[in-house]
């Protein structure tokens, strides 16, 4: 390490409680109303970022239970077509652009630094603008759903329906804008996960040492830096064909329908395994303290996480097997759509080995963990049967697609995520959640599920198609549809006792200590919540469990200052120390540049000149937010 | 005991043939192509759940055999084991996979080569219904909406085209979909192999009414399509009432024929369905009512609430002129 002209006072030379009350000096979150709105700790954004998402998917499950009730009986009137189709649009994009991904995001943000054993997030003021990005965007859709705007084109908005002669008002147009809105905080999010899992580890974590969880978040974010691109120049070209005339989808004008699809798939497929990655390496991570051993076949969880990430590329046409492509072509992507399945397979035999050699603590994550297993396999074998063209011909929108993408997304991935809510609540907010309401949710919400979801396999075989607002009475699909509905209760009522038992046991639940579970991984070796430093001391880690692999206390690394913001960076293979860098203190600018964005890209809805003029105000805000202001942090 | 046994016997027996009232479903196959895939469909879905059940016992047993009174001590020759294991797990997946991608293969190639065509037929969609188009010379061409005859056991093709946006031709008991893109031309092939009315129904999201752009497949005998294509080669039969001639002369003056086509009138418009026999047709509205006088009225008077979204105006009739304008539609068979 080099040595710093000014005097410094470095971890080492103070005692311990001094210690602490110089770093939480440094680190604080200044009080107060715009303390708040400045802060880049990851821990308050990740927070919010977690909590957003869940007030989407609480937002999400109310449209769901509206069409629930439409579909109940045929030929129903509480909806009317166009109503409808806007819910089922805003069901849709609602719950993967700002449910899904964003909460999977938030969970790493929040969770990644503590788990790797560093202080901060990398570029933590970006992390703060792409939150208020995030919350943005997912206001600009609900405020235009509440003045009967939404969106109707479907959450995939295909041309022609979503173009300039079909996609009338401006509906499609805040659909493709909420997309850039998303999509940037997500890349944003990305980024700062890459670069914070591969230099801020602690030393001595090897790439053979990091927490699954945090292997998938790495494969994830890799997956949105490449996929995502696809969508926004979709979402760009749309805007482009509605706002500026280009004819880019107009077949009349030599533009391509299926360009658009191949556009939206290319992402469109990724998208699902930016959902299910981070969710496969929660069960990972989760599943050794209540199996309490070390997760069966490491490499190999690794490895399949990797080709499940690089395979997700190749197979997006499946989506398209009925858009009339050539049928050799078609073939080469059912093999590569079944290939998948392989380290899908992986990683559950993995699990179910973990399982079969552990001795388990049947709490409620573990409960989560069992029943994505059962859901999830029924979601990767019913994958596999899409994935074969003949198949997909009958089935391809269908409510056959709607129970196999649920069984994926709620069993593969909710489920996952709900498991780690109980296993990390703790750490996110000092206390326990209960345990009785946590079992009771459980099994409502895995008995409502089944119940509410299996049966739409049969209907889509019975020739029930997706998107439809009713049906006719002749129609042989009522008496199941009745009982979807009557499921669809259990299930809100399983997540209705969940919101309920986080809620409450966010105020009143039972303190929890550092390491509640006994869990091997760093985000327990400190406080819960942790202190706006994390760790006093920057740990340095001797196993892939590194609280199971020491007795006592971890040992640290020294030499960090302590009267300014300072990480530990380390090199990408073997975790050895490289240098200190400073982590940037807290900033209004990201704030106002958020605004700026905000404001430029809901006004080129309306005008292209808005690129041009709504440019400058971002300029000033950025400039403002690189502007050095002379705190410790910007003397390097 | 007895009783209760046969009633939940019965109640068994319906369950699977719920769909088998032959309207719309691709477990009640009887195209040649959807027979095909039904085969295929078992077979896939039958290994697939020996798979899950597999699964499933080896989660309910590393579950039992956790019990503290079972449980033996870790030991590397366990960890060896479970690694022998699930290597074999990985192998048996990719068989099953490899043999389902070349039976997938297999299935698209026979469908594929369907043999030669008999007839083609161009189906256009709209939003939302169908147009049907039966081509030939010009003496043999002919266009219906919302309803395609066919002959029983004849390979028959279909030109799909989608006009305004994207459509999907879905007869699940007939074949597997087909999607009508604009700029492209998708073509499908079906044979119906037993005499029978088959439902079928728009499969991609098209906008507002996209619930209701239901279509009919009706096979015949060889007979009995051909006597049925000559009729719909016909230009509209005259009215033989007062009524009747009050309700075309109705037609002709209001907006109705700069839309719709009565061969054998002046009626020529071609943006809404033609209804040269509409009368002849079972159901109107892309399936949305049985044809009947009632129904024709309701419509006609209507259209908006019945089909909200729909392009037809509400063309205001006196309802003499209303009855008459129905009872015309429903004599043109």
């Amino acid at each position: 390490m080099t040595a710093d002209a000014a005097p410094d006072t470095r971890d080492a030379d103070v005692e311990r409680t001094h210690l602490t009350c110089t770093l939480a000096e440094t680190w604080k979150t200044p009080a107060g109303f715009w303390g708040a709105l400045s802060t880049v700790d990851h821990k308050i954004i990740g927070r919010r970022y977690i909590f957003t998402a869940f007030v989407f998917l609480a937002l999400g499950g109310v449209l769901a239970a509206l069409m629930r009730i439409q579909l109940a009986q045929p030929e129903a009137r509480l909806l009317g077509p166009d109503r409808y189709n806007q819910i089922f649009t805003m069901h849709g994009a609602n719950m993967m652009f700002l449910f899904a991904v964003p909460v999977m995001e938030a969970m790493a943000v929040y969770l990644v630094p503590l788990m790797v054993g560093t202080r901060n997030i990398a570029f933590p003021r970006l992390n703060a603008f792409s939150y208020w990005i995030y919350l943005a965007g997912g206001a600009l859709l609900w405020i235009a759903f509440a003045l009967d705007m939404g969106p109707d084109v479907g959450w995939f908005a295909y041309v022609p329906l979503s173009g300039p002669q079909y996609g009338a008002g401006k509906r499609a147009d805040i659909w493709a804008q909420m997309i850039t809105f998303t999509e940037l905080s997500a890349l944003a999010v990305a980024v700062e996960l890459v670069v914070t899992i591969f230099k801020q580890r602690a030393p001595g974590m090897t790439l053979d040492r990091i927490p699954v969880f945090v292997w998938a978040m790495l494969v994830t974010s890799f997956l949105v830096i490449m996929a995502m691109p696809a969508i926004m120049v979709a979402s760009t070209s749309l805007i482009l064909d509605r706002l500026v005339g280009t004819h880019l989808f107009n077949p009349a004008e030599g533009g391509d329908v299926l360009l658009w699809q191949h556009l939206f798939w290319f992402f469109g497929h990724p998208e699902v395994y930016i959902i299910f990655l981070p969710a496969a390496g929660m069960v990972s991570t989760m599943i050794e303290p209540f199996a309490r051993r070390p997760a069966f076949g490491y490499l190999a969880l690794v490895m399949a996480l990797i080709a499940t990430g690089i395979l997700s590329f190749g197979l997006w046409v499946h989506h398209m097997f009925v858009a009339g492509l050539p049928r050799l072509g078609e073939s080469f992507f059912t093999a590569s759509s079944m290939t998948i399945a392989i380290p899908a397979g992986i990683q559950v035999f993995c699990w179910l080995a973990t399982l079969w050699d552990g001795t388990l603590v049947f709490k409620t994550p573990l409960l989560f963990i069992i029943g994505f297993i059962v859901t999830f396999v029924i979601g990767g074998l019913t994958g596999v049967m899409v994935a074969s063209v003949p198949f997909d011909t009958q089935v391809h929108d269908t409510y056959f697609v709607v129970a196999h993408f649920h069984y994926v997304l709620v069993g593969g991935a909710v489920f996952p995520l709900l498991g780690a809510i109980h296993y990390w609540f703790p750490k996110l907010t000092g206390r326990m959640m209960s345990e009785t309401l946590g079992q009771w949710s459980f099994w409502l919400i895995f008995i409502g599920f089944n119940a509410t979801f299996f049966p739409m396999h049969i209907l889509g075989l019975q020739g029930m198609p997706r998107r439809i607002y009713t049906y006719q009475p002749d129609l042989a699909w009522h008496g199941m549809n009745l009982f979807v509905s009557l499921s669809a209760a259990v299930l809100i009522a399983g997540f209705l006792l969940f919101f309920v038992n986080a809620l409450r046991s966010a105020r009143y639940g039972e303190p929890a200590s550092d390491n509640p579970w006994d869990a091997p991984t760093l985000e327990w070796a400190t406080a819960s919540p942790p202190p706006s430093y994390n760790f006093a001391m920057i740990p340095v880690v001797s196993g892939a469990q590194p609280l199971w692999n020491v007795e006592g206390a971890l040992p640290v690394a020294e030499g960090l200052r302590t009267d300014r913001r300072e990480l530990v960076v380390t090199s990408l293979a073997a975790a050895e120390p490289q240098t200190r860098e400073a982590s940037p203190r807290h900033s209004i600018w990201p704030l106002w540049a958020a605004l700026a964005t905000t404001v430029m890209l809901i006004w080129s809805i309306f005008s292209p000149w808005a690129v041009v003029w709504g440019s400058i105000p971002i300029a000033v805000t950025l400039i403002g937010w690189f502007w050095p202001k002379g705190t410790p942090e910007d003397e390097s | 005991m007895r009783r209760l046994a046969k009633t939940s016997a019965s109640v068994m027996l319906a369950l699977p043939l719920a769909g088998c009232d032959g309207s719309q479903s691709a477990l009640d196959a009887h195209g040649a192509s959807a027979i095909e895939l039904k085969q295929l469909i078992i077979v896939i879905v039958a290994v697939c759940s020996v798979v899950w059940m597999l699964v499933m016992v080896a989660l309910i047993g590393a579950l039992w055999r956790n019990r503290p009174a079972l449980r033996p001590p870790a030991s590397p020759s366990a960890e060896r084991r479970m690694t022998i294991a699930t290597i074999a797990a990985v192998v048996a997946t990719t068989i099953i996979i490899s043999g389902f991608t070349v039976m997938s293969f297999i299935a698209t190639r026979a469908l594929a080569v369907a043999g030669n065509h008999d007839l083609t037929i161009r189906v256009r969609g709209l939003q939302w219904w169908w147009s049907v188009e039966y081509l030939g010379t010009s003496a043999e061409r002919f266009e219906t909406a919302n309803e395609i005859h066919i002959p029983v056991g004849r390979n028959v093709r279909l030109k799909l085209e989608g006009v305004d946006v994207i459509h999907s031709f879905w007869v699940p008991s007939l074949a597997g979909k087909q999607d009508l893109v604009p700029g492209r031309n998708n073509e499908l092939t079906i044979r119906a192999e037993r005499v029978g009315i088959y439902r079928g129904q728009c499969a991609e999201y098209c906008g507002m009414q996209h619930a209701h752009m239901a279509l009919l497949v009706v096979a015949d005998s060889q007979d009995d399509f051909d006597k049925w294509a000559a009729a719909q080669r016909q230009a509209a039969n005259p009215p033989a009432e007062e009524e009747l001639a009050a309700g075309r002369q109705t037609f002709l003056a209001k907006p109705c024929a700069a839309c719709h086509t009565i061969r054998g009138t002046d009626a020529s418009g071609k943006t809404g369905p033609d209804l040269t026999h509409v009368g002849s047709r079972r159901t109107i509205a892309a399936g949305l009512f049985e044809t009947t006088r009632g129904s024709l009225a309701a419509w006609i008077a209507d259209p908006q609430t019945i089909k909200p979204g729909n392009n037809m105006p509400v063309v205001p009739l006196t309802p003499d002129e209303l009855r008459s304008v129905s009872a015309y539609m429903a004599s043109l068979k």
